[in-house]
């Protein structure tokens, strides 16, 4: 089972909003990971996030479940800027965790 | 700053009384906002062209919907290319961040900005009247002066929730970095200021090498340690657009230095064995 969140709907083309970024996460990512269901995150139509809202959208995960949350949430559609921003991310927090 | 300073005066019952101004930026501050944003009524007659494509006057964001409503209205008024939009909204919502999340202000952030023709360069100023980076900093780490503060907040990695590498929840202590280093690349002035302290990041000379540095005082800059102090934190920041890159030309950039940053950090807590 894959439990799709489709970013733009809730976020806009710019992807920003910390608070919209812990919200998605507290109320629709962690519930499907408890649910044991792999998360697709679909980042079309999103042209730009920032490193502050994916630290805000799955830094903490990583620190809850470990590197091994990445092998069920996967980035979809993601242009080259939000791309290097998670990998930025995603970097940095398995060098913390 | 003087509107982030009339508020504060309003808010704490004081008043506010401007003499008639005869000099020419009279008609520049009823403009950009000024007496509005502070409650005052002025009799400046100015003629009020349609701002498109030239500035964004004086604008009070307290909370994440209005700097929503702020990033999806700023592109049309400044009326600029997608790849500048991209970096002036991703200077702005981090920034902004910085003072909703850290700063405590009571008045949240006061940005504005203008469009330059002759220089081809969009100015963007914000500013707050919290308890600045000194105090956000040293919640978490040792600090010195103001001067250390904004160097620390600088650094990337160094955030003032916590500690630990990785940061928070909610933080990095990435944002001020990444700023820093589009400025840096892209040319553009950059300039920080809080309590007694500034950092100014001088412009890149134009044929050297691209050398992005994790330490702010590696970089070509200025600095002033004994101005008057400021009870907030003051960015401003020119964004050229004759020599903006796309953002994600950047990333890998930023990406080598945080890194080699974050691991020397690291590096530098190991323990170490003991030879006797």
């Amino acid at each position: 089972m894959s439990y799709e969140i489709v970013l733009k709907d809730i976020v806009g083309d710019f992807a920003e909003n910390k608070d919209l970024a812990r919200e998605i996460r507290i109320n629709k990512i962690i519930p499907a990971l408890e649910k044991k269901e792999e998360v697709v995150l679909d980042f079309s139509g999103v042209n730009s996030v920032t490193q502050s809202f994916v630290h805000a959208l799955i830094s903490s995960l990583m620190r809850q479940y470990g590197d091994d949350v990445l092998e069920v949430i996967s980035f979809k559609n993601c242009n080259e800027t939000v791309s290097k921003i998670i990998s930025i991310v995603v970097e940095y927090m398995q060098e913390s965790v | 700053m003087i509107a982030a300073l009339g508020l504060r005066v309003n808010e704490a019952g004081g008043k506010i009384i401007c003499e008639k101004m005869e000099s020419k930026s009279a008609g520049y501050l009823e403009r950009m906002g000024l007496f509005k944003i502070v409650g005052l009524k002025s009799d400046i007659a100015v003629v009020e062209h349609d701002p498109t494509g030239r500035f964004i006057p004086l604008t009070q964001i307290r909370n994440s919907s209005e700097l929503s409503v702020f990033l999806s209205e700023i592109v049309p008024l400044l009326h600029v290319e997608p790849q500048h939009a991209e970096s002036i909204k991703y200077i702005i919502s981090e920034l902004v961040w910085n003072v909703l999340e850290h700063s405590g202000s009571r008045d949240g952030a006061i940005v504005c900005a203008q469009y330059f023709k002759k220089s081809n360069a969009v100015k963007l100023g914000i500013v707050d009247t919290g308890v600045g980076i000194r105090r956000t900093i040293s919640r978490s780490h040792p600090v010195t002066d103001d001067y250390d503060a904004i160097g620390l907040a600088l650094t990337p990695g160094i955030t003032g929730t916590t500690q630990r590498e990785g940061g928070s929840e909610m933080n990095a202590g990435a944002g001020l970095f990444f700023i820093k280093s589009i400025a840096y690349v892209n040319r553009d002035f950059f300039v920080i200021y809080s309590g007694k302290s500034m950092y100014k990041l001088l412009k890149r000379i134009v044929n050297k090498p691209i050398a992005l540095f994790a330490d702010p005082n590696l970089d070509r800059h200025k600095s002033k340690t004994d101005l008057p102090e400021w009870k907030g934190t003051v960015v401003g920041i020119d964004i050229s657009l004759d020599s903006t890159q796309m953002l994600a030309s950047l990333l890998d950039l930023i990406r080598s230095v945080y890194f080699k940053a974050v691991r020397e950090r690291r590096r530098e807590r190991y323990k170490k064995p003991k030879f006797t």
